[in-house]
């Protein structure tokens, strides 16, 4: 009886207030999928009420407050304003945002679906919380030379789909490239700060981590990974080889892991498919090398209990080190700090346990790291860069400078 | 001024094994859960990190991740004539504290109480008659029975992970597990950890002597294990640091690795660590609990108004809140009447140290539970005809750890300091190998818990008195146990070999175990018992006390594997029969 009244309740609403919630729901699928409330939000702060200081190459940027507050919020913007400032960078005052807002991905999100996160964002709690949004230094303070920048590096093209292509993979472009702005960390950055497209998800530095090559290439990339293992690492931070930790933890936490399973594995066919690039081996560094002996010592005193003495590491707690590609880019700065500060993974229903790498730090010195990180980066078949002392010691005075 | 907070639909009182179980299994049954928990948030992140986790200096001789006896301890006796002192040191058990409990610092022995265990009363009765009973024994049925529990055996160790090898399933005897054990509906999750160079030995010598040697079962795994809540656990590296530390490999299995990880994701579950709950509430009829009132560090005082109060401290705490909170009739060992405090037992030990030549043990290459066992002197596995007591022991030997700082056994003679103190640890180190007894403690009218007439806590209120001995009966079992051990651990090559057995009055001082039972007990009687079946307080039925608490006497076994059994026990009565209609579950 109860069922049937919820259903004939449900046939008396107004078809109009079925395709707002509709389009509100849609609009948190999507705010979801491009991981929003990750920036938007400050350490202890409301959802979505900004404040978030991110770290940029010009300077600290302090993210916007989104909730719909009238003062503080965009309470008074309109669906257009919202479109132009995703599509262009440009606010309702006509104040230039900065491409740490990754607009230049986000032009190629469609007009219906900024709408819905929109009207998504349109429903949430006003949060008074006034951020201070002029904290880079000068010259980069000036906001206008962002109309020069955007007339350079802003493509501002919707996406459209590639017709030889399959519906999956599209939709995996669509998200990838788009909302997803996997690019916006996975990408280099130019000299000003845009993307390098020439070497699209190709591994950059970005907040003091290592975000790896995500092309197809089987030694770097995700290329040796199968679509059901990029779709487990996405939906619960962890497959077979790798566990997901630093600002990746965060995109799965908040993102991938909310996301539907059908647009992961869009995104997996996307990035299997779209090509590889990545440099060859290069000759690994000979067993007899000085740092490979030291290295190989440290390796089994401290790391072998785990991750095995022969890299193997154990699925879903210890990250495989043999043959993981993470441990090979050519930028060791995760592999550094990860070993000097520790790391924890993602927490997941799908993966619970976000088990954590301690910091050795305290008790490895520069050299001792970078020569167990040169053994890991050269053993069992692996080859990488040797890495260097300084290296280490860089990494080490950031996560000092860093400390709260 | 007490500040009263919203009500909860459950109130969990302490965050361990027990606790996170109801809690985690509440809160997916759609209640609102708050667990309140004295100690602090413990994780293996944060708080077990390689390295620094094994510190012996801090965790096992310091102590560092036990209840401090500042915030709790209790007064001890021998017996009802003594004046009861407090124990400002914790010696023969050392009780957990925090997030995890004992769950923490255990070794990961888990165990299944054997069949006859669960209605030895009857089963002394039936084989040798009652006058066979020790005197002034207070041994009785539990009101449960194996077969009732093993679907609950069963579930507990699939969230643990237990490595072991079945000796009876559905019936049939299996090759190489325990033929004594009660039938199990399907084989452990994992594979038994790999045995010893010492463990190979005995079980040569323990089955060349027509015993039936087995793995003992562990919670330290051998092998990589995902658990039924999804909680990833990692194979043990052997590393001996298991009891008194938290294991920084997510191997042993504890809250932490089986239960929290999962726990914390429920939306209607909250956790309030770091307050300390000083009484359950009653109703004015004193028929009712109205929930609990608590105190946090900051010496706040709240009441938690709930539904549902669960128990979930650890055994002896359990006992002590029942006390304080009058929440049925304390014992009277004088008059032998009342229940809470009465059937307080504990574990017995006996042993044989060998020591051997030309050997190479490897001790430092141990784990908490790894070892082999032989179940034929246990329980009612033997006839007890000619030797005049009641129970038994699970033999063992394997090597739990060989640390720097706690193990360096020397031969008899050797001085405790200088040179050749230090010559005899060095020459001894590898060669030693002992085969231990682990056994049980019948229950007796004059060994019980209640509350200390003279000594307070700090929060002012009265300790709790434990009053305790070992009985004839366990120093015969104990004296019997050394002989057994001895044979084997002989028929294994050593050259000498000392034993061990109970000797004079229990004393607090050297740690024995911390295997404390009784005190709130399960059984078919409320003028014997303080829960019925269901670990149902008979007197306020919407006060349930999970733990080992509730057995009537203690078995020739550590207690962990039937404290999960009967937590989920209680639960599928909690949440298939009580929440349906709440009231008494079984009428008194």
């Amino acid at each position: 009886m109860r069922a049937a009244g919820l259903v004939l309740l449900a046939l008396l609403l107004a078809p109009v207030a079925r395709a707002e919630d509709a389009q509100v729901a849609r609009g948190r699928a999507l705010a979801t999928a491009g991981d929003c409330v990750a920036c938007h939000t400050a350490p202890g702060g409301g959802d979505f009420a900004g404040g978030l200081a991110l770290e940029t190459p010009f300077g600290i940027i302090r993210t916007a407050n989104l909730t719909p507050d009238k003062t503080t919020g965009i309470g008074t913007w309109s669906a257009e304003d919202f479109r132009v400032a995703m599509r262009e960078g440009v606010r309702p005052d006509g104040m230039h945002l900065y491409p740490a807002f990754p607009y230049p991905y986000y032009a190629r999100v469609a007009p219906a679906d900024v709408d819905a996160i929109f009207a998504y964002l349109r429903t949430l709690k006003p949060v008074a919380n006034a951020v201070d949004r002029d904290t880079l230094p000068f010259p980069y303070s000036i906001r206008g030379l962002m109309r020069g920048w955007n007339l350079l590096f802003l493509g501002g093209q919707p996406f459209t789909p590639d017709p030889k292509r399959s519906a999956e993979f599209n939709r995996g472009a669509y998200l990838a490239e788009g909302l997803g702005h996997c690019g916006a960390c996975h990408t280099p950055l130019e000299r000003f700060g845009s993307s390098n497209n020439a070497a699209y998800l190709q591994a950059n530095r970005i907040a003091g981590w290592t975000a790896p090559n995500i092309t197809a290439d089987a030694r770097l990339g995700i290329g040796a990974w199968s679509i059901e293992e990029i779709v487990a690492y996405l939906h619960t931070g962890a497959n077979s080889t790798s566990l997901a930790s630093g600002p990746m933890a965060e995109v799965v936490t908040h993102s991938t892991s909310q996301m539907p399973v059908e647009d992961l594995r869009a995104i997996a066919v996307y990035l299997k498919e779209r090509g590889a690039a990545g440099a060859p081996a290069p000759a690994p560094v000979a067993p007899n090398d000085p740092a490979m002996q030291a290295g190989q010592a440290i390796f089994v005193d401290t790391c072998g209990a785990c991750h095995g003495r022969d890299g193997a590491g154990v699925s879903g707690v210890f990250p495989r080190l043999a043959g993981n590609p993470v441990v090979v880019q050519d930028d060791p700065g995760s592999l550094a700090r990860v070993v000097l500060g520790g790391a924890r993974a993602a927490a997941t229903s799908g993966a619970p346990t976000s088990p954590a790498m301690p910091a050795f730090g305290y008790r490895l010195d520069d050299r001792q790291v970078a020569a167990v990180l040169t053994y890991i980066r050269n053993a069992w078949g692996n080859a990488a860069a040797a890495v260097p002392p300084a290296a280490v010691g860089e990494m080490r005075s950031a996560l000092v400078a860093r400390a709260p | 001024m007490t500040r009263r907070l919203p009500r909860k639909d459950v109130v969990v009182v302490g965050l361990g094994w027990t606790g996170s179980i109801v809690a985690l299994e509440l809160a997916r049954a759609g209640l609102s859960v708050v667990a309140i928990e004295r100690g602090p948030w413990r994780d293996t992140a944060t708080d077990f990190n390689i390295g620094t986790a094994p510190d012996e200096l801090r965790y096992a001789v310091r102590n560092d991740a036990f209840l401090p006896p500042k915030v709790e301890t209790l007064t001890a006796r021998n017996n009802i004539s003594q004046r009861a002192l407090p124990m400002r040191r914790w010696g023969s058990f050392l009780p957990g504290h925090g997030v995890g409990g004992a769950g923490i610092h255990w070794n990961g022995q888990t165990w299944r109480f054997l069949p006859d265990d669960f209605r030895l009363r009857s089963k002394i009765v039936e084989r040798y008659g009652e006058a066979f009973l020790p005197a002034d024994s207070t041994i009785q049925d539990w009101g449960v029975t194996y077969s009732e529990l093993e679907p609950h055996y069963d579930r507990f160790e699939h969230v643990l992970g237990i490595s072991g090898k079945a000796g009876n399933i559905g019936g049939k005897l299996q090759d190489g597990g325990n033929p004594f054990e009660g039938a199990r509906s399907r084989e452990f999750p994992t594979e038994p950890m790999a045995p010893s160079h010492a463990q190979n030995l005995f079980a040569k010598a323990a089955a060349e002597r027509g015993l039936h040697p087995f793995p003992r079962p562990s919670a330290n795994l051998s092998t990589a294990y995902t658990n039924t809540y999804g909680c990833k656990m990692a194979p043990c590296t052997y590393c001996g640091f298991c009891e008194r530390f938290g294991c920084a490999n997510y191997s042993k299995a504890s809250p932490q690795t089986c239960v929290l990880p999962v726990l914390v994701r429920e939306p209607n579950f909250e956790a309030r660590t770091e307050c300390e709950v000083t009484k359950v509430n009653l109703a004015p009829d004193g028929k009712q609990a109205t929930g609990v009132t608590y105190v946090d560090a900051a010496g706040e005082e709240f009441e938690q108004p709930a539904d549902l109060v669960i128990v979930c401290a650890y055994a002896i705490f359990n006992v002590r809140l029942l006390l304080l909170s009058g929440i049925g009739k304390p014992y009277d060992p004088q008059r032998n009447e009342g229940v809470v405090g009465r059937n307080y037992a504990y574990q017995c030990g006996a042993g044989a140290t060998g020591f051997f030549e030309d050997t190479k043990f490897n001790p430092f290459a141990g784990a908490g539970s790894n070892a082999t066992a032989a179940d034929d002197y246990n329980s009612d596995n033997f006839d007890h005809g000619p030797h005049g007591f009641v129970g038994g022991a699970s033999m063992s030997c394997g090597h739990s750890n060989g640390r720097p700082i706690l193990y360096h056994p020397t031969p008899p003679g050797t001085p405790a300091w200088g040179s050749k103190w230090k010559r005899a640890v060095r020459d001894t180190y590898q060669r030693v190998a002992g085969v231990g007894a682990q056994g049980s403690v019948m229950s007796y009218r004059g060994n019980y818990l209640d509350l200390d007439p003279t000594y307070k806590d700090p929060l002012g209120r009265p300790l709790m008195r434990m009053t305790f001995d070992f009985q004839d009966n366990e120093r015969k079992l104990s004296a019997w146990m050394a002989l057994r051990c001895e044979e084997v651990a002989k028929a294994m090559g050593a050259k000498q070999v000392l034993t061990g057995k109970l000797t004079g009055p229990w004393s607090t001082v050297p740690y024995q175990t911390t295997h404390n039972t009784g005190g709130a007990v399960m059984g078919s009687d409320p003028k014997t018992s303080v829960l019925n079946r269901y670990l149902q307080s008979w007197d306020v039925p919407n006060v349930f006390v999970m733990g080992a608490s509730a057995f009537p006497q203690n078995a020739g076994y550590n207690p962990t594997g039937t404290v999960g059994a009967l937590t989920y026990w209680a639960l599928e009565a909690i949440i298939g029969k009580y929440l349906k209609s709440p009231g008494a579950l079984v009428p008194a």
